[in-house]
């Protein structure tokens, strides 16, 4: 097939995974903010969320406060963020036009009607409830792109390509949130288990979706340690990085099968699993998880270079 | 006389582009009053060189180059024997009839000064073309001021006039689009012209202009010089303008800078 | 006036025989279930997605062109006439391309004078004794055709550049095929589905002699912001060819390859809809980012075939046109099939006095004008315009050409108040391959919807219909 038109996958399926995520931080951080202050601690959590979503840099230039008016509308709403939500939908669908013949049906209804659904929020949310949701149908618009993907795709180079893209991005979002929020994570800085930090862990799950998954996979109230093992090492756990992980070795190696070769590509991908798969939760937080998760963003990164080095230009 | 010509032309990337291609038009042809003794060219990296014919008759060289691509070096040697023809230019290969070279292009366009111009050109010389054309070349040739500056900014004949600044290029394009104006066929010369002065270094290869007069022919005028063209001139390629007959049109890959060295030596 | 439905004034009583089943039907069928299926109609075009930039025009970036349900239809006879006139032309306009570019013998017979070639912006002198294979330059062809009485069709112009709308021909089909099943029970129309087949079939044929036997055909378009874009992306999907933009081709030792995600792969027919000035910046506009550097120099080295190939304006030319007659009889020996619309060239002088006092009864059309932009419908302009309008063609003659204004036959169209005649024209489109000239039965009528418009262009709020030819 085209680069080009592996390359609009790629980034198709990463753009609709984006909104996602940002729609899953805003919507963390508003239930997070409607707490008593008691609950939540002093820290500023629109401020984390903009950390979260990647984009600090690019707001404080932007906007002197990181409050809720300026950090919805940066993450969801602003043309002027490329990855607000509102343009990340456009891209998706800038891309999914551009290999419109590659889409399925589905696959193009859902991106296009999204995007011509977003025209209602054009003006911003009327309201709080409004927002969110807009949120919500953020979420669904991604479940249902996610599912026409996988329902009515061909098995084949367009469907792996669009993976990766997924998958990448999913695990560098599942990285940053963790980052941003290892301070929490990290054990003795506070009295563990106190009602502050519970309902940080659980907005932690909650933005990627997975706090009832938490308590199917462990059976135990919130802990720290156990919160960070979930999201990096268990494979069971679809937004691990782990998972991503196992998810990219598979679609890079039917990559290079049915091209009958392989590359750098390939041999990033089945090295940073083999490091999750030889990796335990003690260690890490022993060696730093701050340095970890950096070191895996960083790797995570070169593999997708590597994607596009091998096969999108 | 016998000229020799080295022209080397050195593109710099950074950081190093994807791949580059390229259609050289720097190898003459001979006609009656040119004779290429020898013609070497010569480009590295490594590639393979097509040698072509274009439209106008030029003879071509296309090139691509795969990456990672830091620089392309085309070297050009050769030593041309040239008769003085008193201006005309025969035994050329031609592949169009002249009237061809009445068309117009975005370079060559005539714009109301350039047409006012060439009426009043017309009128002062009863319309006879010879006079019409000499008269033309000196005018451009006191009226637009020769500026080196102005070696890589593209205009069009109709800027330059206005501008009343400019390298052989732009004068050779108002040239050629006051002749059209008059109805003479006229047409952009590429080539190498050694100077009276006897340097040899050049910092850019020359341009002038051909028209056809009834009677005599292609006729050579160098607007930049006010003569016409003696055996001091090297034809390389003809063409409508200065793109028609460029000696490199090129385009490369990637997001890389580039930086053009050239180095032109002309002399006996 | 010529209603395609009931014939001429004189004979308004009687239904003509091709429509008389679309009649009764039109007559059995309750307006709002007319209305009802022409809202569903737009609604499965918007879902479809069928897109149409109109320039200029940034607010409505995506609009859908209008569809009308009331199919037009041909008899069969109307389309043999049609259709042998059509392969006439496309075999005259394929000769007299080879020939203005070689040997140039219509010049010399003195059938066309030569500045009219050679001044000719959309002349090509790259193209000069430039070999195609197989000799064909135009491959696809959208010929547009108008008729004014029962017997008599015309040309009005010959598109052999990047014709479009073909999709719609298709689409159109597909739609009233959903829509309308019990009309097509009442009628054996001729299928236009398997255009998309004969379209590669003929791609294929023309691929250059170092080409496999099994060539590897694309679709080269602007991309996503050209207007046709739709049917670009359309006719790939539908001839199973890669959608390509300049940026995913490269020319090594004058060889075209596409970037894959399985490295650079040979291509041999480009199915281009980008116009030459585009095509390769090192010998057209430089500044061009659309096209392939380097293109035209594979070109040259018969190593790709571009379809169509490059240069083949002078045939489409309006100040050509005119001469059409002439050029058919000197490649052909024959007379035309189709008629030429009487056509004033201003360039010479009797014409452009004739032009300018009657500018009122006439239509002048600026000669590189398209789309229905830079021309003047005489008896539909007022006496501002018209004044303006002579002094841009004083000042520049050789620019235009007039036509008598046609009276274009009307078709029946549901409208705001019902169903009501509107001007109609048809496009067939021509596919020339190497040995095999193919005409798709159909085409895109296109229909002028404001009442007494003449004009059926899309970007000038034009519709569209389906074209029924009934299968005999």
């Amino acid at each position: 097939m085209l680069s080009r038109t592996a390359d609009n996958l790629y980034w198709l399926a990463r753009y609709v995974e984006r909104a996602e995520y940002l729609a899953r931080i805003l919507d963390a951080t508003l239930r997070l903010t409607a707490l008593p202050l008691a609950y939540v601690g002093a820290g500023n959590e629109w401020q984390s969320a903009v950390a979260t979503a990647g984009c600090a840099d690019a707001f404080a230039a932007a906007y002197p406060e990181a409050n809720e008016d300026t950090v919805t509308h940066f993450l969801a709403f602003s043309p002027a963020n490329p990855s607000s939500i509102r343009c990340c939908l456009e891209s998706a669908r800038v891309n999914a036009r551009a290999v419109r013949t590659a889409l399925t049906v589905e696959m193009w209804d859902t991106i296009n009607g999204a995007w011509l659904e977003l025209k209602k929020w054009s003006d911003g949310p009327s309201s709080r409830q409004d927002f969110s949701s807009f949120l919500r149908w953020v979420i669904e618009s991604s479940l249902r792109f996610d599912g026409s993907a996988y329902r009515t795709m061909l098995r084949n180079d367009a469907y792996w390509f669009s993976r990766l893209g997924l998958y990448i991005e999913r695990a560098d979002n599942t990285a940053r949130i963790l980052d941003v929020k290892y301070h929490l994570l990290l054990p003795a800085i506070e009295p563990v288990g106190g009602p502050l930090d519970y309902f940080q862990w659980a907005s932690i799950l909650r933005s990627v979706s997975a706090l009832t998954a938490y308590h199917w996979v462990y059976r135990e109230n919130v802990k720290p340690w156990l919160v960070a093992e979930l999201l990096i090492l268990r494979d069971e756990m679809p937004r691990s990085l782990a998972s991503c992980y196992e998810n990219l070795v598979q679609n890079a190696d039917r990559i290079a099968r049915a091209y009958g070769r392989q590359g750098l590509a390939q041999r990033q991908a089945r090295t940073i699993r083999a490091r999750l798969e030889n990796s335990r939760i003690e260690q890490i937080f022993q060696e730093g998880l701050h340095e970890f998760l950096n070191d895996f963003i960083k790797d995570n990164n070169q593999f997708g270079a590597a994607v596009t080095q091998q096969y999108l230009v | 006389m016998r000229i020799s010509i080295a022209h080397s032309t050195v593109y710099r990337y950074e950081p190093p582009a994807n791949g580059a291609v390229q259609v050289l038009r720097l190898t003459p042809r001979n006609h009656d009053s040119q004779y290429v003794a020898r013609w070497r060219i010569d480009v590295s990296p490594d590639a393979q060189l097509a040698m072509r014919e274009d439209a106008f008759g030029n003879i071509t060289h296309v090139f691509s180059a795969a990456r990672p691509l830091p620089e392309i070096r085309v070297d050009v040697d050769g030593e041309v024997e040239t008769q003085d023809g008193n201006g005309v230019v025969r035994g050329t290969a031609e592949r169009f009839p002249q009237s061809l070279f009445l068309r117009d292009t975005d370079l060559t366009r005539a714009d109301a000064a350039i047409r006012a111009l060439a009426e009043e050109i017309g009128t002062a010389n009863g319309c006879i073309p010879l006079d019409s054309l000499h008269a033309l070349m000196r005018r451009l040739h006191d009226e637009i001021a020769y500026d080196t500056a102005l070696t890589n900014t593209p205009m069009s004949a109709a800027e330059a006039f206005a501008l009343k600044r400019g390298v052989c290029r732009d004068l050779t394009h108002a040239f050629i689009a006051v002749a059209r104006c008059l109805g003479i066929p006229a047409r952009y010369v590429a080539g190498y012209l050694q100077l009276a002065d006897g340097i040899t270094e050049q910092e850019a290869g020359h341009a002038w202009a051909e028209a056809f007069v009834p009677d005599l022919g292609w006729v050579g005028f160098d607007p930049a010089n006010a003569i016409c063209q003696t055996d001091a001139y090297v034809r390389v390629a003809v063409g409508l303008d200065s793109l028609g007959a460029a000696p490199v049109r090129g385009a490369r890959y990637g997001i890389s800078a580039e930086s053009l060295e050239v180095a032109i030596k002309v002399g006996q | 006036m010529f209603d395609e439905m009931q014939g001429s004034e004189q004979s308004r009583q009687v239904v003509r025989p091709a429509y008389a089943a679309l009649w009764d039907w039109l007559g059995e069928t309750k307006p709002d279930v007319l209305d009802f299926r022409r809202r569903e109609a737009e609604l499965l075009f918007r879902r479809i997605g069928i897109t149409f930039a109109v320039y200029g025009d940034a607010e409505a970036h995506e609009r859908l062109i209008p569809f009308d349900i009331i199919p037009r239809i041909l008899s069969a006879s109307e389309w043999d006439v049609l259709h042998r006139g059509l392969v006439q032309r496309i075999k005259a306009i394929n000769a007299f391309v080879n020939d203005i570019y070689h040997r140039r013998e219509i010049l010399k017979a003195g059938v066309l004078p030569e500045d009219l070639i050679f001044q000719n912006p959309v002349f090509r002198p790259e193209m000069n004794g430039q070999k195609v294979p197989h000799d064909v330059y135009v491959h696809v062809a959208g010929i547009d055709v108008v008729r004014t009485d029962a017997e008599t069709f015309y040309v009005l112009e010959d598109n052999a550049r990047t014709p479009s709308g073909v999709s719609y021909m298709l689409e159109n089909r597909e739609i009233m095929l959903r829509l309308f099943p019990e009309l097509f029970s009442r009628y054996r129309v001729a299928p236009v589905e398997h255009y998309p087949d004969e379209l590669l079939q003929t791609l294929k044929s023309v691929a250059p002699s170092a080409a496999s036997s099994d060539p590897t055909v694309v679709l080269l378009t602007p991309g996503l912001h050209n207007s046709a874009y739709y049917e670009h992306s359309f006719l790939a999907d539908k001839l199973g060819i890669e959608l390509v933009e300049g940026r995913d081709l490269v020319v090594k030792d004058e060889v075209v390859h596409m970037r894959t995600t399985e490295g650079l792969k040979r291509v041999d027919v480009i199915y281009r809809r980008i116009d030459d000035d585009f095509l390769d910046p090192l010998v057209f506009r430089p500044d061009s980012a659309l096209g392939v550097p380097g293109l035209m120099s594979a070109y040259q080295a018969d190593n790709v075939t571009l379809a169509n190939a490059v240069g083949t304006g002078i045939a489409d030319d309006k100040a050509i046109y005119s001469y059409m007659p002439q050029i058919l009889k000197f490649y052909l020996g024959e007379d035309p099939i189709l008629k030429n619309v009487p056509t004033w060239r201003c360039r010479e002088s009797d014409h452009l006095t004739y032009v300018l006092e009657h500018i009122g009864e006439l239509v002048t059309k600026e000669v590189h004008g398209s789309g229905g932009y830079g021309m003047l419908i005489g008896p539909a302009a007022d006496r501002a315009t018209i004044a303006a309008f002579c002094a841009k063609l004083k000042s520049n003659p050789k620019d235009f050409i007039a036509q008598p204004t046609l009276a274009l036959s009307t078709c029946p169209t549901c409208v705001e108040d019902g169903i009501a005649p509107r001007h109609v024209d048809l496009r067939p489109f021509v596919l020339a391959g190497r040995d095999r000239i193919h005409v798709v039965p159909g085409g895109l009528t296109r229909v002028a919807m404001p009442k007494g418009s003449l004009v059926v262009n899309s970007s000038q709020g034009g519709g569209t219909k389906d074209t029924w030819v009934l299968d005999r």
